[in-house]
């Protein structure tokens, strides 16, 4: 009997505080197992900030930073001009990311930061129990949205595509979008972590993997209705693929 | 080995003494009257190969701060009144994260966007903990170039020693003022303490994990304790002032900063004329000089407060006196705020009614 | 022919959320119908003789609860 797929090394072997069906499980996965397979996991650095992500520190067997609420890329920024020789990892959600922590996003971008973000995306906020997102979709609901996200009478916005609004930037050399519905689409978001971690160890940026991800508990589904979910609507609207690909290894296979 | 005193402007004289204490990582913002200070660490640093960032704002400045200190690096940002509003939620991370830093304040006049010129309202930000939660870090408050450029060095010292942040207090007069300074040698790199509690330092035996969230209240309760304790050793260790002829006083201004420039002339003038007056000036505001300042209470002195503010330090003066002389030092206050420095003679002036009034 | 494999679910870490019978091309996985001791239902094993060890069920599970073995 061999072993095909087991647990990867650089994640803790623990029963995890995430929901049943959470995306975090199998994004926490793939990155350990990027980690792994690069071999960096002692030179490995991850920031988790405010969110659900808060408990990627008790997940990953590296050091890591907790940082206050949006302020992950700046803190980033620091970390990785001091320890450019090592894998700085940030774990983001939808609110630290675009909403609270817009600013540091879009100016570490601009700068080429040579850390890799993790963008998880999925359209509602989860750890402080489903109020509306910057990604939570037209029509869809929210504790801070009971009647559906409304653009109009209500003034809510529209949710905001980061890939594509990060892509204007002359700094961003890597963005993909994947997603963790199926197992093909977990392989190719597989790919678009393994690419952006090669990428910055080769010294190039700045990169981004966003992944749509199901959050079951505050979209008040099943986890097989969630991904169900997931792929009907928030993959028309967020499209997936390489947005943008400005590497020195592009001309390799499309993805 | 000092070196000959050169004539410079205070903004640069902190720079160039941050650079000679090893400072790694340079954030900031602009923002009057600081400015020449991000502008000096543009050059420099980037001329030495070190890293400056001019940051998006004030707030990401002092997370990239954060960020570069827990990996390991002496990392400083400075700011003036709104943008030291700005890192106060840094800070509060900085402290319950145990990071060690160097921040300097530039003081000019507030509430809100207020005015450019000087002022010492930011005491109670600095010293009381300016963002949320039970913390304290070290402040302290130069008069001069000179010692605006000796408080930078020392700072990063204690920054690393106490593993805190450490707030140069200085204000727009000092900032932009110019004056003789000797600047301290470049530190030695063999001088520079190890972190090996940073992260991606590979050097602790174990994960090294920067964090302030402790969710189990009586866990974070312990830790704070044990934070509380070294405070208490550092209130022994580092508590700092300056007296002026206070053993004979029959008054003793208390003044920081520039306003204690102010009230120096005021005492070389009153003993001219025959009036005994002292200064005593605290250097570390926290931990604040209670101690001295109680014995000094004891010893029957009244004391006259003089701020760029409508009184802030006087209420860490008031506690420190009133419970040691039975409640019987007089304390008095005289401030001017909006940016207006007071001068030596309006400052004399309030001395002498208080006398007249008592004789 | 296609390889044979087996896929061992930990019952303790599993938290019944069964997206790997959804993933399951073989319909190898289902619930079980006794609780685990935090009282989820965790997926089991029902067709083994399926498994083609594609490893799908791996790739979904958000709780690495999970190996998956080549015979």
């Amino acid at each position: 009997m061999e072993l095909r797929y087991g647990h990867p090394k650089s994640l803790v072997s623990v029963q995890s505080k995430y929901c049943p069906g959470c995306g975090h499980g199998v994004i926490h996965r793939l990155v350990a197992e990027v980690v792994d397979e690069l071999g960096v996991q002692e030179k490995s650095i991850l920031l988790n900030p405010v969110g659900c992500a808060i408990w990627a520190d008790l997940y990953f067997d590296m050091d890591t930073v907790q940082v206050p609420h949006g302020r992950t890329p700046a803190a980033a920024t620091g970390i990785k001009r001091m320890r450019p020789d090592h894998l700085v990892i940030c774990y983001q959600g939808d609110g630290d990311l675009a909403a609270i922590g817009t600013a540091e996003t879009v100016h570490a971008a601009n700068r080429g930061e040579k850390f890799t973000t993790i963008f998880v995306n999925n359209a509602i906020y989860g750890m402080t129990g489903g109020q509306m997102a910057p990604t939570t979709l037209v029509g869809q609901k929210a504790t801070t949205a009971p009647y559906g996200r409304d653009p109009g009478a209500a003034g809510m916005g529209y949710p905001i595509r980061v890939c594509e609004m990060l892509a204007t930037l002359e700094g961003t050399k890597y963005l993909a979008r994947g997603s963790v519905d199926n197992a093909v689409n977990v392989r190719k978001t597989k790919q678009y972590i393994k690419r952006a971690f090669e990428a910055q160890l080769r010294g190039e940026g700045f990169g981004l993997v966003e992944i749509l991800s199901p959050c079951p508990t505050n979209w008040q589904m099943s986890p097989t209705a969630a991904v169900d979910w997931l792929a009907s609507d928030m993959i028309p609207y967020y499209r997936l693929g390489e947005i943008k690909n400005e590497l020195s290894t592009r001309e390799e296979a499309a993805l | 080995m000092v070196e000959e005193k050169r004539l410079m402007k205070g903004n640069e004289a902190i720079g160039e003494a941050a650079i000679r204490a090893g400072c790694d990582a340079y954030f900031g913002y602009p923002i009057t009257p600081q400015n020449e200070l991000t502008a000096y660490m543009a050059k420099n640093m980037l001329d030495s190969g070190r890293i400056f960032i001019q940051a998006e704002s004030e707030v990401a400045a002092m997370s990239m701060v954060f960020g570069a200190s827990s990996a390991g690096g002496r990392a400083m940002t400075s700011s003036s009144s709104p943008g030291v509003s700005l890192k106060q939620e840094g800070i509060s991370y900085a402290c319950g994260a145990d990071i060690p830093c160097v921040l300097v304040n530039v003081q000019r006049a507030g509430p809100g966007l207020g005015g450019i010129a000087p002022a010492q309202g930011d005491y109670f930000q600095a010293t009381r903990g300016g963002g949320h939660g039970d913390y304290y870090h070290i402040v302290l408050a130069p008069k001069s170039v000179q010692e605006a450029a000796d408080l930078t060095y020392e700072a990063f010292g204690l920054a690393d020693k106490w593993r805190m942040p450490v707030m140069v207090l200085a204000d727009g007069l000092i900032g932009q003022m110019m004056e003789g300074v000797a600047l301290p040698p470049p530190l030695k790199p063999v001088e520079r303490p190890d972190r090996p509690w940073a992260a991606g330092s590979g050097k602790s035996g174990a994960r090294n994990r920067i964090s302030s969230c402790i969710l189990d209240p009586e866990a974070l309760e312990a830790s704070i304790h044990s934070r509380y304790e070294r405070y208490a050793a550092i209130a022994k260790e580092h508590t700092s002032f300056e007296e002026v002829e206070v053993e004979d006083a029959e008054l003793v201004f208390v003044a920081y900063g520039t306003s204690a420039r102010v009230c120096l002339g005021a005492v070389q003038a009153a003993r001219e004329a025959g009036l005994k007056l002292g200064l005593f000036r605290p250097i570390t505001l926290w931990p604040f000089p209670s101690e001295r300042l109680a014995s000094l209470a004891v010893a029957g002195k009244r004391f006259l407060a003089v701020e760029m503010s409508m009184g802030q330090m006087v209420q860490d003066l008031r506690l420190a006196v009133n419970g040691a002389a039975g409640g019987a030092a007089p304390v008095d206050f005289f401030g001017r705020c909006g940016g207006v420095v007071p001068s030596e003679e309006e400052v004399l002036a309030v001395a002498k009614k208080l006398l007249r009034r008592d004789s | 022919m296609a390889n044979k494999g087996k896929p061992v679910i930990d019952r303790e870490r599993c938290k019944g959320c069964l997206l790997c019978a959804r993933s399951c091309p073989m319909k190898v996985l289902a619930a079980d119908e006794t609780p685990n001791p935090w009282g989820y239902y965790p997926s089991c094993v029902v067709a083994g003789e399926k498994c083609i060890a594609c490893g799908n069920c791996y790739q979904v599970c958000p709780d690495v609860a999970i190996t998956v073995y080549k015979l």
